[in-house]
């Protein structure tokens, strides 16, 4: 895998793995759990924990059983005693096994223990449409758990992002949530700096411009800025808002962007129906609603499960033509 | 069963025993009085398996527990005025208040979570033990859950995990008969839960969980084979509780002479007429012992009542480590 010294481009699984070695090597309190992790089971189904349990030994990163409930479960318990455990739900879909232990028992304890104990750990998870995985592989469900209190969610765009967040997600004394995009860990992105954490709860606007804001996040923001730079060309200036942290939400940033562009465009993979749109096009019209130009407009999946067949699974998402339809529409 | 434990072991264990009889007592009047409003699982008649299990115990070690855990709780050391207090839902108590009845934790006597869901006690006992493990520490982490925790998966994911990996972990299944309303034979298909741990290939015992001195040996075993790196055991430690499932339900479920029987064999006085006839323990040894658990008991209640409550900024607090924005 990758060096932190190297300056070539860099894919999310690299800039992953480049992470959790750092992380390991800096601190022994760091362990990783999960299906398939060591190297004896190739080091991840995608490879993203390669090399790590040869380095650190098997004790620091071990192959579970299939069982989630227990691998979160493990990773609790390991957590409040010190240690800060990475745990892999291999498929987002596959948290719903594990919701009892995310959700009543990882985000939960330190306020029910009045602060006497916290929950130091970050569970991994990939998913994502566009591999033709059906219903029960492809699901993003931030909104679940953003709607959790005390667990953070964090849905880097980039592999540079995804390193950084990591790094801080590991180092964070809260239990975080970190979704990786599947279709997308192989594309090669600018690499990270090395050793530099990014800060969890901070949006990063990565383009600036002056009439419309789009607020997005994960693997979906790419698309966004794709259709920035089209439409760039014709002299429409988008200020494009990436999240990274789902939940604590950044609304400085996106306030003080839609305070300048009057016009806003939420845009998820996730399900638009009770999305993160919702709340953040909630939040804009609740604090800006007298300065808007137009109403706060959402983008997200289609109300239904992720389907299999190419030309569904492709409609089922919003589309760059989509994206680019509905910022011309709170233009005009 | 080896030789009988040492008379300094013995009164340790009743007076653990004592302890929890006369806290769910006092418990049951206070709420009933109306002076405290909380949920309430007592766990009068199961004094004997966590007061045998914890003299083989230290602060260092760990236990899980669950909502009917108070038991459990003070048998591992959790101090009662900080007890009462958290009960009260009082600012002084082991959680500010926040957690309740059923989520006490005191990281000091090893509490470190008590659950409301049945059968998560066990997936983050092993996680305590897997810290311990790979630290080379030689602690100890008890997972108390009852019979009916026995059918949810996170029972089997946990004994398996904890096999595979020879984690220092015990799992204690206190088997009073009922879960919730439900009689054992309804919903269980093992006869004994023991026997889940062949498929584990674990340790399985079952014990009668009333015995001080049965329930004693087969925790110091399954406390020492942990502690020395041999594993998991399972316990299903045989009980019956006096007082349903939540206080104040009526026992309409239960079969008609059932519990007065049980509480006809109630362990607490047992094993004090027991102690003083075979002469391991004096009668004003043990009156003596009572009346100091009475008083301290006088003062955590008064303590408790007398506390004030949390301070309403405490829901900003505590969800994260940085409090959130007013």
């Amino acid at each position: 895998m990758i060096t932190t010294t190297t300056t070539k481009p860099v894919n999310t699984i690299q800039a992953v793995n480049a992470a959790l070695d750092e992380a390991m090597g800096l601190d022994p309190s760091v362990i990783c759990l999960g299906e398939d992790i060591a190297d004896e089971e190739e080091g991840g189904v995608v490879g993203v924990t390669k090399g790590l349990s040869t380095k650190y030994g098997p004790a620091r990163v071990r192959t579970t059983p299939i069982s989630e409930q227990a691998i979160i479960g493990a990773a609790i318990g390991a957590a409040i005693v010190g240690m800060r455990p990475v745990a892999e739900i291999m498929l987002m879909n596959f948290t719903t096994v594990a919701m009892d232990m995310i959700v009543n028992h990882a985000a939960k304890l330190r306020f029910m223990s009045g602060g006497q104990t916290h929950v130091p750990l970050t569970i991994r998870t990939m998913t994502g449409a566009g591999f033709g995985t059906g219903g029960q592989h492809a699901d993003y469900l931030e909104a679940w758990f953003a709607h959790t209190a005390g667990i953070k969610v964090v849905a880097p765009s980039s592999p540079a992002d995804a390193y950084g967040l990591m790094l801080s997600c590991i180092f964070d004394d809260d239990p975080c949530l970190f979704i990786e995009n599947m279709p997308t860990y192989w594309n090669p992105g600018p690499a990270p700096a090395p050793g530099v954490r990014i800060p969890l709860g901070k949006a990063r606007v990565l383009r600036a411009g002056a009439d419309v804001t789009v607020v997005s996040y994960s693997r979906i923001m790419n698309d966004c800025v794709a259709v920035a730079d089209k439409l760039a060309k014709e002299g429409i200036n988008v200020e494009l808002v990436d999240l990274r942290t789902v939940s604590p939400l950044d609304m400085d940033t996106v306030l003080a962007s839609v305070a300048r562009t009057r016009r806003a465009v939420v845009v998820h993979e996730a399900v638009k129906a009770f999305g993160v749109g919702a709340e953040v096009a909630a939040r804009i019209s609740e604090s800006l609603f007298g300065q808007l130009q137009a109403p706060v407009r959402r983008l997200g999946a289609s109300y239904c499960a992720v389907p299999f067949s190419k030309p569904l699974e492709t409609a089922f998402m919003p589309t760059q033509a989509e994206i680019e339809r509905t910022i011309r529409s709170v233009l005009n | 069963m080896s030789s009988i434990p040492a008379p300094a072991v013995l009164v340790d264990i009743y007076r653990r025993m004592t302890l929890i009889k006369q806290n769910d007592e006092r418990f049951r009047a206070v709420i009933k009085a109306g002076k405290i409003v909380a949920p309430y699982y007592s766990p009068r008649g199961q004094e004997v398996i966590p007061a045998a299990v914890s003299v083989s115990l230290t602060d260092a070690d760990y236990i899980c527990t669950i909502y009917r855990g108070v038991h459990d709780m003070l048998a591992k050391g959790v101090p009662m005025r900080l007890l009462w207090a958290e009960i009260a839902g009082k600012a002084t108590g082991t959680c500010k208040g926040k957690g309740g009845p059923m989520h006490i934790t005191h990281p000091p006597s090893g509490v470190m979570v008590t659950t409301g869901v049945v059968g998560s006690s066990m997936p983050i006992a092993n996680g305590l033990a897997l810290a311990a493990q790979i630290r080379g520490e030689k602690r100890v982490a008890v997972a108390y859950f009852g019979d009916g925790a026995s059918n949810i998966g996170a029972f089997h994911e946990s004994l398996n995990m904890a096999a595979v990996w020879k984690l220092p972990v015990v799992f204690v299944c206190q088997n009073n008969r009922y879960g919730e309303h439900t009689r054992y034979e309804v919903t269980t298909a093992a006869k004994r839960i023991a026997d889940r741990a062949a498929g584990y290939q674990i340790p399985g015992v079952t014990v009668d969980g009333n015995d001080p001195l049965a329930m004693y040996e087969a925790a110091r075993e399954a406390v020492e084979r942990a502690r020395g790196g041999g594993g998991p055991t399972l316990i299903e430690a045989l009980t019956f509780r006096f007082h349903g499932h939540v206080f104040g339900d009526m026992d309409g479920y239960m079969r008609k002479g059932e519990k007065d029987a049980a509480m006809a064999r109630d362990p607490v006085p047992a094993f004090r007429a027991w102690l003083i006839r075979e002469g391991h323990a004096g009668e004003s040894e043990l009156a003596g012992l009572e009346s100091a658990i009475e008083k301290e008991l006088d003062a955590a209640v008064e303590f408790a009542l007398a506390s004030p409550h949390p301070d309403l900024a405490e829901l900003r607090r505590d969800v994260f480590a940085e409090e959130l924005p007013a």
